[in-house]
């Protein structure tokens, strides 16, 4: 049912569509709601609970009733409005939440069985017998629940993210935000205006009032010709600002077109993160319904909504259309239907007193107390005093009044505040730093005041920026009095519904004040009374006002519930942009990185990183067999592996001496030029942060090493010393970590390798360092050891380390060598019982690691006096120690428990636990890091190992950790 | 008024005219022999478990504004016994006993369910210490299992197995875990409380402590003076305030959590997930909403509300993990405020404050503990002894070193827990 | 969220890494009591309101910053350097 002539759509583009399977047309500009509404289909929904058919009660984003499913397969998006979803050719939209059909849903046996449903009626059944929940009332219940279904797989289409700056920000494009941004734009200022609807205009879209002679919608397509016009103004259609956050941030989400999501590769919606300087709320307001028995039939809806699908969709509402009201809304709506020659069958207007020039049955002092029909709307009763009657009417728009968008003023905590003259609730003033609410956001209802409203705040945003305002004459508009009387509920039998969507009705929320949930908080927990997609934009204030008059307090006292963001709901896929797949975390790659992968290596990530696992060769089945190999050539001939991953700290200065003595346990003043020391370091609290060798490369050079875990924490750490406990020091700190490609060259023929490749002696004492040269490259050369070996790493600028490596490795393997991965790496130190963050892993102290003696007594360092602590040192402890299987090659688990070789393995048994674990070629054994309570007095004795996840127990003989090499000799020599 | 479906049915039969008030609303007598400040889900659950295990008469709940109004009105309704360390273990242990018969000890069905929990690990460091989790849980006597991927993708076949930067490489099952209705375990609780004469008072703040030569007097509140011997103060968010107010200074930092819930979507997600490469947990309650949230702010802060930078954090986690819910719609974010400690880990103990007890910093692990953090806390209350399954929560610990419970080995800093 | 570096201007939450209350500027000296030291470590006013806490402009100059700021509304009252209120101090 379209008119012939008139509104917002394109009749020149016809567009085609199915719901439900079926094909339908509309227009460019319609929505799925008008198109459906224009081919006479009015069911677009079942209700939560009871099933109830719906049809859309409003025309916006707000809309509880019409929620569908768009699209097929695995990009569906349940839960869409129809009321704000673009119609477009081959949209395939679905109903949801009903079985077997919208038109008949088995569920809807749900509504007989209403008096069993009321208000939180599952906190006091499905408890007998107990098992059941589980088994059998809870899969039921969450059947029946929910609304749309996700597809279970991920959708192809993409999202992105996006910052943008402003000046000023204006939130809504109607009369009020048009002019606030035509105001500020005019004075210089970067205007963003974003505005939810496909097309700026807001209220104007919808009413047929003129403004400056011209209808509404011609007035702001003019204006917003001019402000996109403008340089300094971008206009952001189809972008709902969702929230408020701190200093000027606000979050949008923008919806692409449809003619853009066909595009390849366009994001089909984009979340901003505006930050402006100053704000506009120009959001308007929502017209709430009255709750009256059965005002939930397909047919009722809002008048202001009527009025948007008669005057912007041109779609007759209904052939009978009864209007229903407590303000002049209602007789709007009257006049616009007349005025297209749509019969009006009544006019119930609630005020005593109210007048009509309308030619209609105009009923003062009425009110509408019921409606008739089952999946379309039939007849209406009215009731006046001393008598009642019955209309037949197929639709009936109904207005309470109006809610100014107060949502996003309380998002920063603020509450609005009741204006009984309004009978609405209004900003607080100052709610947010920034933000100046106009319009009907702020209580002005008329097109005049709004055009006023909005131009001022303007100006004052304009000059607030130290900008110069533009004078410039307000359009004459529709300058009505917004004259209301309070009316939330017709009394009498039957169901009322307050909360459309969630099916909270007036007899639920007087239900849950007699069951003591009288707070308003309470309430809605309760009854669940604003808590569906729509967050009770319809029904709050509506259900406060019947509790409130249940609980005899007023309004204002009764207050809100809080305001969240979203203002309208966002996908995550949207907030969360970028993130899927690969995308939700940078990597990092070592220079060695592509020669790895060339090798066969399998990548391992830690942390960020990529570091190669192992480096299979042709033959070897398992990794166990590569790292067995690498172990085994590290320990007989020369390894190469990439180690520029670990931290690397250049420190400079007079004190930088002094300082590393204070972040580190140990001295370093003592450190002399060429040479490199371990050390360990503390946080404050006494547990051990980090360890790592520390370089003296020049007199007030230093370079730190820290583990490639922690090397953001430390650099963090070493700034914060510097800066906040002595800033007195005269040194500078940076991350050379990217800057050097460092490679360990580990086993008895490393020194033959190396002398190879640069050319000369190494003449390098153990612990040693110093510049080297290979051609023109200028490298560094530390005598270091991580595998127990004769041990050196080399470090070049990055850009040199694909080279390095390749001929390391090259010359590595033409000495019976090669490289080695993690695995080797862990199984060499786990041999000389060096430790890694599995052992440190932040409850650990240096007592519990054997390396008390290294806090220095002569000096103060970070965390000394927190290690003091006395439940931090003495037998207590579990403390570091190596295990060995009592039975040769029997398994020890990393994570498995330590007991008492006859104790039950349960907690107050537990003695300790495994850290680290490997098969160790040299020893040919089982190998084991772990820590056990008093374990360094434990040496000898056999603890049993219990691991209850894979049913594993092993008999584990305590040891000294180091395993390997017990002297040194190897290293050192 | 016992609960049942029977007593449903005749109610609905006879126009729901029947039901009577969950609890009583109390005014504030002159003098009480306990008073406990806060009505939360601890404050009541201590509440009821003092009148009913200790036979406590005269006992108050003083609660500023409505009850169940703090964090068991706002989180994430997770209830796990998943911890690693002697002290959380054995209370977790015994508070998820405690859960395992709460509805019918409250005659309230508070819809726990015990739907599973899994804690994703992505490389060998995770699986080790997921191991050892689960291994501790073992001991505590508590259930654990190890999954491979094979069975997460079976059980969970919709978490990306194949492109992820973080590969899933396994996970720990808890099958007792899972979630429960948060607003309902305050309310059981109030109800119960109520039941055996307790009074519930609420719109009544409490704006002094008053000591008198060493030991608690009594408070003062915006409903005037109450006398009593005994205080309990179990404010979480706020206990750095009301600890003030008797002279101390808590070892706690207030931080706000974030959470949030989408539209409501048929059953989609029958497990609670747990991310292990950035924090992210994520369940579907029985009204069809996913319920998820991730990390503190990491600001200190009373708002209650959140900032963008970690609700966006959130979101991609949950993009990486499982990119079916892309389509989901956030509906709702909010914001608790957490009683951070420098270990982790809580603190129900005495004070230096004859008579005067504190129940408090819960980080975010607060909700399951509910019932045990009630019967621990009434048991310290009422014996002026610790709870066995409590007595590692004491305020000493961060003094002398002894007997820290830091779960992530993070460190004294309070917003890395 | 935003913060304003008195090295770069104001800039988004996200660049800043947050510890804690600018206590820990307040290190006791090393012979102090264990109630000090426990003082310094993990005892908090943790206030309702003004605070003055430790930002570091990570994503960006490396500053330690300590900012005032109402832990209720959020607003900043000022941003100092660390380093400034310590020589200065």
């Amino acid at each position: 049912m379209r008119f012939a002539q008139g509104g917002l759509i394109d009749r020149e583009a016809p567009v085609e569509f199915s719901f439900d399977g079926r094909s339908y047309r509309g227009f460019a500009g319609d929505t799925l709601a008008s198109a459906l509404l224009a081919n006479d289909i009015r069911l677009m929904g079942r209700s939560f609970k009871y099933h109830r058919p719906r049809g859309p009660l409003t025309a916006g984003s707000e809309e509880p009733n019409a929620l569908v499913t768009l699209g097929e397969g695995p990009g569906q998006e349940p839960n869409a409005r129809a009321t704000t979803c673009e119609v477009h050719d081959g949209l395939v939209a679905r109903s949801q939440n009903r079985w077997p059909g919208l038109g008949f849903d088995l569920l809807g046996v749900n509504d007989w069985a209403a008096p069993f449903l009321g208000a939180g009626f599952y906190y006091k059944t499905f408890m007998w017998p107990k098992s059941f929940w589980e088994r059998l009332y809870e899969p039921l219940i969450r059947r029946a629940a929910g609304l749309g279904s996700l597809s279970g797989v991920a959708s192809a289409e993409t999202c992105d993210k996006a910052f943008a700056h402003c000046d000023l920000l204006v939130i809504g494009a109607g009369p009020a935000g048009l002019m606030a941004a035509l105001a500020a734009a005019r004075a210089g200022a970067d205007v963003i205006l974003a505005d939810e609807d496909t097309r700026p205009g807001g209220a104007l879209l919808r009413e047929s009032g003129e403004v400056a002679g011209q209808p509404g919608a011609h007035w702001a397509v003019q204006v917003s010709e001019e402000l996109a016009g403008m340089d300094n103004v971008r206009i952001m259609c189809r972008t709902s600002v969702t929230g408020v956050y701190d200093h000027g941030t606000y979050a949008a989400l923008e919806r692409a077109a449809p003619a853009t999501v066909r595009r390849e590769g366009a994001a089909t919606e984009t979340f901003w993160r505006i930050v402006a300087r100053r704000t506009v709320l120009a959001a308007g307001a929502l017209e709430r319904p009255v709750a009256f028995r059965d005002n939930d039939r397909p047919g009722v809806m809002l008048a202001g909504a009527v009025r948007a699908y008669a005057n912007r969709w041109a779609v007759r509402p209904g052939r009978a259309v009864a209007v229903f009201g407590n303000n002049d809304s209602a007789h709007r709506t009257a006049r616009d239907l007349m005025a297209r020659g749509v019969h009006v069958c009544a006019l119930v207007d609630a005020r005593h007193g109210a007048r009509t020039d309308l030619d209609l049955p105009f009923f003062p002092g009425a009110v509408v107390s019921r409606a008739h029909g089952g999946r379309r709307l039939e007849a209406v009763d009215i009731r006046m005093p001393g008598r009642s009657l019955r209309l037949r009417a197929d639709c009936l728009a109904i207005s309470g009044g109006w809610n100014p968008s107060v949502h996003l003023t309380c998002h920063l905590g603020a509450r609005p505040v009741w204006d009984a003259d309004l009978v609405a609730f209004l900003p607080g003033a100052g709610a947010v730093p920034g933000l100046d609410v106009a319009g009907a956001a702020s209580g002005v209802f008329s097109t005049a005041g709004c055009l006023e409203s909005g131009w001022h705040a303007g100006m004052a945003a304009a000059r607030a920026l130290d900008l110069k305002p533009v004078e410039a004459a307000i359009p004459k508009a529709e300058d009505g009095h917004y004259d209301i009387v309070p009316l939330w509920a017709v009394p009498g039998k039957g169901r009322a519904w307050v909360d459309f969507q969630n099916d909270v009705t007036v007899k639920d929320v007087s239900q849950a004040a007699q069951e003591n949930f009288r707070s308003v908080e309470h309430m809605k927990r309760y009854t669940t009374q604003g808590m569906a997609p729509d967050q009770g934009k319809n029904s709050n204030v509506v259900a406060l006002a019947v509790l409130a008059d249940a609980t005899r307090d007023g309004i204002p006292e009764t207050g809100t519930t809080t305001f969240r963001p979203p203002f309208t709901p966002v996908s995550i896929a949207a907030m969360g942009a970028g993130a899927q797949g690969m995308g939700f975390a940078p990597r990092r790659l070592t220079t060695s990185h592509r020669v790895s992968l060339r090798r066969g290596a399998p990548m391992l990530e830690v942390g960020l990183w990529y570091r190669p696992s192992h480096y299979p060769r042709v033959g070897e089945a398992t990794w166990r067999e590569s790292c067995d190999r690498e172990a085994r050539m590290v320990r007989e001939s020369v390894g190469i592996t990439d180690v520029s991953t670990l931290g690397k700290i250049d420190i400079q200065g007079p004190d930088a001496a002094r300082f590393l003595d204070f972040v580190y346990t140990n001295r370093f003043t003592t450190l002399a030029e060429g040479r490199v020391r371990y050390g360990l370091m503390l946080r404050e609290d006494g547990h051990v942060m980090d360890d790592g060798t520390t370089a003296r490369l020049g007199p007030e050079h230093y370079l730190m090493t820290t583990t490639t875990a922690a090397a953001g924490q430390v650099l963090r750490h070493l700034e914060f010393v510097h800066q906040c406990l002595c800033p007195h020091m005269d040194l500078r700190l940076i991350s050379v970590t990217e800057q050097w490609a460092q490679f360990a060259v580990a086993g008895p023929r490393a020194s033959a390798l190396l002398e190879e490749v640069l050319q000369g002696p190494l003449d390098l004492p153990f612990m040693g360092c110093r510049a080297v040269s290979m051609g023109p490259v200028g490298a560094r050369l530390f005598r270091i050891s991580f595998s127990g070996e004769q041990g050196y790493e080399i470090a070049v600028p990055s850009r040199y380390g694909e080279g390095l490596f390749s001929r390391l490795v090259d010359r590595a393997e033409a000495l019976g060598g090669g490289a080695y991965g993690m695995e080797a790496l862990n199984v060499l130190r786990i041999e000389k019982g060096f430790i890694t963050h599995a052992e440190i892993h932040g409850r650990v102290t240096a007592f519990d690691i054997g390396m008390a003696g290294m806090i220095s007594k002569d000096k103060d360092c970070i965390g000394k006096a927190a290690a003091a602590r006395p439940g931090l040192l003495g037998a207590e402890r579990e403390q570091l120690v190596g295990l060995r299987p009592v039975k040769s090659g029997a398994a020890i688990l990393a994570g498995a428990h330590l007991f008492e070789e006859q104790a039950e393995a349960i907690s107050r048994h537990d003695q300790g636990y495994v850290t680290s674990t490997c098969h160790s070629p040299a020893l040919g054994d089982t190998l084991a890091l772990g820590f056990l309570r008093n374990g360094r007095a434990r040496h000898g004795e056999v603890v049993r190992m219990v691991e209850h996840l894979q049913g594993v127990e092993t008999l584990c003989r305590v040891s000294d950790p180091l395993a390997f090499d017990p002297a040194g000799g190897r290293m050192r020599d | 008024m016992r609960f049942s479906g029977l007593r449903v049915l005749r109610e609905g039969l006879r126009g729901n005219r029947g039901w009577r008030p969950h609890w009583r609303d109390a005014s504030p007598r002159p003098a009480y022999d306990a008073i406990i400040i806060g009505g939360g889900g601890h404050g009541l659950a201590t509440a009821y478990y003092l009148a009913k295990k200790h036979g406590a008469q005269r006992i108050a709940v003083l609660e500023k504004g409505y009850l169940g109004g703090g964090n068991i009105g706002r989180n994430t309704t997770i209830v796990r016994a998943n911890y690693l360390l002697p002290g959380n273990s054995e209370f977790y242990s015994h508070s998820l006993k405690l859960w395992e018969g709460m509805e019918e000890e409250l005659n309230y069905n508070v819809m726990h369910s015990q739907r599973g929990q899994i804690v994703l690990f992505h490389d060998d460091g995770q699986r080790d210490a997921a191991i050892r989790r689960g291994n501790a849980m073992r001991n505590q006597g508590d259930d654990a299992e190890l999954l491979s991927v094979a069975d997460l993708r079976r059980m969970v076949p919709y978490l990306d197995y194949d492109q992820a930067r973080f590969p899933i490489r396994g996970g720990l099952l808890q099958r007792r875990a899972g979630t429960a209705r948060h607003d309902a375990v305050a309310w059981g609780y109030a109800r119960a409380a109520s039941d055996l004469g307790v009074d519930l008072i609420q719109n009544c703040e409490v704006t002094g402590v008053d000591v008198k030569d060493g030991a608690v007097r009594g408070v003062q509140t915006t409903r005037g003076a109450i006398a009593a011997p005994k205080v309990g103060i179990i404010v979480a968010g706020r206990s750095s305030q009301v600890a003030a107010m008797a002279g101390m200074r808590l070892p706690i930092e207030s931080h706000v959590l974030q959470a949030f819930v989408t539209e409501g979507l048929k059953p989609c997600l029958d497990h609670v997930i747990s991310f292990g490469m950035g924090h992210f947990y994520i369940s579907q309650s029985d009204k069809g909403g996913l319920v998820f949230g991730g990390d503190l702010d990491f600001y200190a802060s009373y708002a209650a509300r959140g900032n963008l930078p970690m609700a966006e954090h959130v979101m991609e986690a949950g993009m990486t993990l499982m990119p079916m819910i892309g389509k989901a719609k956030v509906l709702r974010s909010w914001g608790g405020i957490m009683d951070m400690t420098p270990d982790g880990s809580p603190i129900i103990d005495r004070t230096s404050v004859e008579g005067l007890y504190v129940d408090c910093g819960w980080c975010y692990g607060g909700f399951k503990a509910v019932p045990a953090s009630g019967d621990c806390m009434a048991h310290l209350m009422a014996l002026d002894r610790p709870h066995e399954a409590a007595k590692r929560f004491r305020l000493d610990r961060f003094r002398t070193g002894r007997g820290l419970m830091d779960e992530e080995g993070t460190g004294s800093q309070h917003n890395l827990h | 969220m935003r913060i304003t570096c008195p090295i770069c201007g104001a800039r988004d939450r996200r660049e800043f890494y947050y510890m804690g209350a600018a206590v820990a500027l307040d290190r006791p000296v090393p012979e102090a009591d264990a109630a000090a030291w426990n003082a310094y470590i993990h005892e908090r006013d943790n206030p309702a309101g003004l605070t003055r806490d430790l930002w570091y402009h990570e994503a960006g100059c490396g500053a330690w910053l300590v900012v005032t700021r109402d832990t209720i509304s959020h607003e900043v009252h000022g941003v100092t350097l660390a380093s400034d209120m310590r020589a200065g101090g």
